[in-house]
This record gives C-alpha cells, sequence and structure tokens, in this order.
C-alpha cells in the first residue's frame, strides 16, 4: 500500500497560497482556522524560502500519543486521522505536534475549544466515505475517489508534492539533481525520521 | 587654484585606482552573498542551531501568529513525557500506595481502642472546620477521578465502554474537572485559614515521628496535640500539593497566561506529577481515617469522639480541652451516649 506524505520543495514555492485557499474552499473550513499555511523564513534577507506547511501524518504521531481519549487513528495508506465525535477538546494534540497542525474552532471559559480540526490529507473521517455527514464534519474525501490532496494539486509552481512517499521523494531528487541545489525535504526528519537523500 | 589641483592629481587617481579596485575585488563576494542558492537555508542547519528548544520560524500572511512557527521538534518530546512517563508514574503511585496500605492493614489490622470505648464524647471539629474538610475532600476526590480520566483512562476505562461512551464520559469529567477545582481553592483556603495555627511543628512532633506514631507497635501511644505530627506533615503536604495543582491548573484552565507553549507543557507535567503525589497521600489519609483506625471517622464525621480514643492518641489535646473546661467552669458539651 502507499505510504503517504507531503513534500514542500522550499526552493520553488513563490507564497502564493493558492494551497492554502484551495484546502480552504474545498472542506469549508470554519472561520479562524487554516488547515494549510504558508511560513516564509529570512523573509526580505538572503536564503528566503516559503514552506507550506499542514498535518505531516507523522511516524508514530506524537498527537495520537497524547490524546487522552485515543481519537486518532492511521489509515492503511498511513494517514492520520481523527474522530470530532469522540474529542473532547483539551488541546493536548496542539502541545503535541511539532508542526501546529491543530486548531481549534472556539473560544470559551476555561479553555474550551470545541472540536479539533486538521489537515485530513483530503481523507475525510471515520464517518461514510463521501457522506455528507462526512463532508460537514471533515470536509471533502478526495482519497477515496483515487485523488491526491487538492492542495497540492492546485500548487501553482508544482513546489508541493503529495503521493507515496517513495514517489515524491524520487521527484523532489531528481529536481535536485536537475538544478543543482535543494533545500532538502523540510520537516520530514521531524515527521518520519528519515530524510530525502540526494 | 588650478596648480594646488594639478599637483593632487596624481595621488587623486592613484585614490580613484585603489577604489576601483578594491570594488572589483569585492563586487563578486557581493554579488555572491546575495546568490539565493549559496545562501540556501538548509532544515538540517537550521535544526542543528536549535540545539535544545525553539521552533524553526517565519512570517505568515494569516492573523494567527502562532501559525508563523513552522517546526518545534521538541514538543515530541513532551509527548512522550505526557504519553508514556506521566502515565507510568500515576499508574505506578495509585497501584504501589494500594499494595502498601493493603500490606500494612495485614500486619497491623485495624487499629482498636486499647481501653474500649468509654461511651463519653469530646467535640473534636465543629461544623465550621468540618465544612472545610468535606468541600475540600469531595472536590479532590472528583478532580483525582476525573483527572486519572486524562492520564489512563484510554487504556483503563475506554475498552470497557467502547469509544462513543467513552467520548461522552470524557466530556462531562473534563467539564466536572474544571469546575470542581473551584471549591476545591475554596477547600484549600478554609482548610489552611482554619488550621494553620495548629499545625506549626512543635517539639513534641520530633518524639512522635521517633517511635513512628505508634503506628508499628500495638500499645505504644505517644502524647500528640490536637494534630500528631503525621496529620501536621498531611496538612503540609495537602497545602503545597495543593497550592501547585491549583496554580498550575489555572494556568490550563486559561492558556493564554502560559508565556509561551512550552511553559504551559511545563506546568501541565507539574501538574500531573503534584497529582500522582496528592493521590498517594491522600490514599493514606483516607485509610487512616476509615479502615485503618476505629473511632477515627467520628471526628470528621459528627465531629465529636470517644474520650477513650482521644485520651490514646492526642492526650495533650485532651489536656487543653480539659483544662478550658475547668477554667471556664462548664462541661463541653457531648451526649453521654456512645457514638455509633
Amino acid at each position: 500500500m502507499a505510504r503517504m506524505k507531503f513534500l514542500c520543495d522550499a526552493d520553488r514555492c513563490i507564497e502564493c497560497n493558492a494551497c492554502v485557499t484551495a484546502c480552504k474552499n474545498e472542506h469549508e473550513v470554519p472561520w479562524g482556522i487554516n488547515r494549510r499555511r504558508v511560513v516564509t523564513i529570512n523573509d526580505g534577507l538572503p536564503g528566503e524560502r516559503s514552506v507550506s506547511m499542514a498535518c505531516m501524518h507523522c511516524v508514530d504521531a506524537p498527537c495520537a500519543a497524547v490524546c487522552p481519549v485515543d481519537c486518532f487513528y492511521t489509515t492503511a495508506d498511513a494517514v492520520v486521522l481523527h474522530n470530532k465525535d469522540t474529542c473532547i477538546g483539551c488541546g493536548y494534540c496542539f502541545f503535541a505536534c511539532p508542526f501546529g497542525a491543530p486548531q481549534y474552532p472556539q473560544v470559551g471559559n476555561f479553555g474550551t475549544r470545541g472540536k479539533m480540526d486538521k489537515c485530513t490529507y483530503c481523507a475525510g473521517g471515520p464517518e461514510e466515505d463521501m457522506s455528507q455527514a462526512e463532508y460537514v464534519k471533515y470536509g471533502a474525501n478526495r482519497l477515496a475517489e483515487g485523488k491526491l490532496p487538492l492542495c497540492a494539486e492546485m500548487c501553482s509552481t508544482k513546489s508541493l508534492l503529495a503521493g507515496d512517499g517513495d514517489i515524491i521523494a524520487e521527484i523532489y531528487r531528481e529536481r535536485v539533481v536537475t538544478r543543482g541545489y535543494g533545500s532538502g525535504a523540510w520537516g520530514w526528519r521531524t515527521a518520519y525520521g528519515d530524510t530525502v537523500t540526494v | 587654484m588650478l596648480r594646488t589641483l594639478a599637483a593632487r592629481l596624481p595621488a587623486l587617481a592613484l585614490a580613484l585606482l585603489l577604489a576601483v579596485g578594491l570594488v572589483a575585488l569585492a563586487a563578486p563576494e557581493a554579488a555572491a552573498q546575495v546568490n539565493p542558492r549559496d545562501a540556501s537555508v538548509q532544515e538540517e542547519q537550521l535544526l542543528r542551531a536549535l540545539q535544545g528548544g525553539g521552533a524553526v520560524a517565519g512570517r505568515v500572511s494569516i492573523p494567527d501568529a502562532g501559525a508563523a512557527n513552522l517546526i518545534k521538534p521538541d514538543n515530541k518530546g513532551w509527548a512522550s513525557i505526557q504519553g508514556t512517563t506521566l502515565r507510568v508514574i500515576s499508574v505506578a503511585a495509585v497501584l504501589v500506595t494500594l499494595a502498601i496500605l493493603a500490606v500494612f492493614y495485614a500486619y497491623r489490622g485495624r487499629i482498636r481502642i486499647d481501653a474500649g470505648f468509654s461511651g463519653r464524647l469530646i467535640e473534636r471539629f465543629n461544623g465550621f472546620e468540618r465544612f472545610g474538610h468535606w468541600l475540600l475532600a469531595v472536590s479532590f476526590v472528583v478532580l483525582a477521578v476525573t483527572g486519572l480520566n486524562f492520564v489512563v483512562g484510554r487504556w483503563t476505562l475506554l475498552p470497557i465502554v467502547g469509544e462513543e461512551m467513552f467520548g461522552t464520559l470524557s466530556g462531562w469529567f473534563k467539564i466536572a474537572h474544571n469546575y470542581m477545582a473551584w471549591p476545591f481553592m475554596l477547600g484549600l483556603v478554609w482548610v489552611f485559614v482554619t488550621w494553620v495555627g495548629r499545625n506549626l511543628p512543635r517539639k513534641v512532633d520530633l518524639d512522635w515521628l521517633k517511635v513512628g506514631g505508634g503506628l508499628f507497635t500495638p500499645g505504644l501511644h505517644p502524647p500528640a496535640g490536637k494534630f500528631n505530627a503525621g496529620q501536621k506533615l498531611l496538612f503540609w503536604m495537602v497545602i503545597i500539593g495543593g497550592v501547585g495543582l491549583s496554580y498550575s491548573g489555572i494556568i490550563m484552565l486559561f492558556p493564554w497566561l502560559a508565556a509561551t507553549p512550552a511553559d504551559w507543557q511545563f506546568w501541565q507535567v507539574v501538574h500531573a506529577l503534584f497529582a500522582a503525589f496528592m493521590s498517594v497521600v491522600i490514599f493514606g489519609h483516607i485509610y487512616i481515617g476509615s479502615l485503618g483506625m476505629q473511632g477515627a471517622f467520628d471526628a470528621m464525621g459528627s465531629g465529636k469522639v470517644d474520650e477513650n480514643w482521644a485520651k490514646e492518641h492526642h492526650s495533650l489535646w485532651v489536656e487543653e480541652v480539659r483544662a478550658a473546661e475547668r477554667a471556664s467552669g462548664t462541661k463541653a458539651p457531648a451526649s453521654p451516649t456512645p457514638a455509633e
């Protein structure tokens, strides 16, 4: 089975935020929540890099490790999803995630946050595939249709790659070899414990 | 004037030449410096530069400033402390304490009143004192149970009741935990104000501790005031533990009070460790006040204890009460029927 990963080629990302917009639109993400965001390192300085970041769907996901109600699960494609019905909005997953992927829609008393929301790799949730219930809670399920995440599909420069980890690593490797430079697969060592060697 | 300029011309020309030469030398370096490929920042470099604590951060165009943190690998450290270490500590604390109490009970049994019930009662705790104690006690038990669910619930309760029920229950437990915190803090203040004067260390406490309070020696009853050394130790552990739990708890109730997410993580770990410690202490307290010692529960139940029990365990306090009675010329109110 495929082992799904994201790879953002920081040398190609032009900070257009098409990935952010595509995701928000496709899944009707609530106000204030950004499942995907673009971070610009060294803005205005030599070596400026932009990286598109969302949930990395880690190996041994730390969010799943700390959840008090065990609402996370990993699919056969290695996509890390969670159950919003079980989620109690305690916020632990946010503090565990190295990438800041979990987000919460509410600001209430005593730190009440509402149900956690995050990038689903366009794979929906535990509800029935492509049902209305699934769409309302988790957004579109593109993986069930055999499609890849919309953020990567909409990327204007094809800097954001999504798909089987080995395939996108190979694509990135070829790019680095051809053009002669590359700043590496951002977040891969933290998320998957390995990196793309060129 | 022209002559001065002419005289200076060679020097000027030399200076110009040097300047051009310097610029020519510097230019390729400067150009190389702004070459984005050469100055390319690698993830490996940045992670090495972090060296314990810190995040790879940049600029985002969305209002959420926290989103500017790109990668914070240290969060995985907290995740493993929370997911593994704290769980093991909490479970061990509960199980080991229960085991120790079981062994002690097997060894010593229920500590009886050696002289038997006298049938005469002395008032030990008035309504004010008892209310504060029970406010603190009941809220602590609710907080401990709901808090323990956060730490071990998914391994203990979840397999029993299933995911849907567990999610609903845990949601209610979280609400209970958040709201019971306030009566707990009120009870803590109440208990402190009521009894701090009686819990200051005295010389007699040292002697009491030297013989272990007579816990391991049937028939041995070292003198003690209203509170013996063991109770004084409990008082201060409850106050310090309670304050620690309250402080860290408030930071978790209002997460923006923590300066950074790393601070929140620190106080969460503190909260869990203090909670494990307090559970150990309170298990012992509940044991000795109920099963462990005959006649002890009455102190908090009705507020009146049997005179023989009081003489054996708090002899100095009994003398104090009798002296006060003699001074005021009245007998302390007590019913002649045995407390049953």
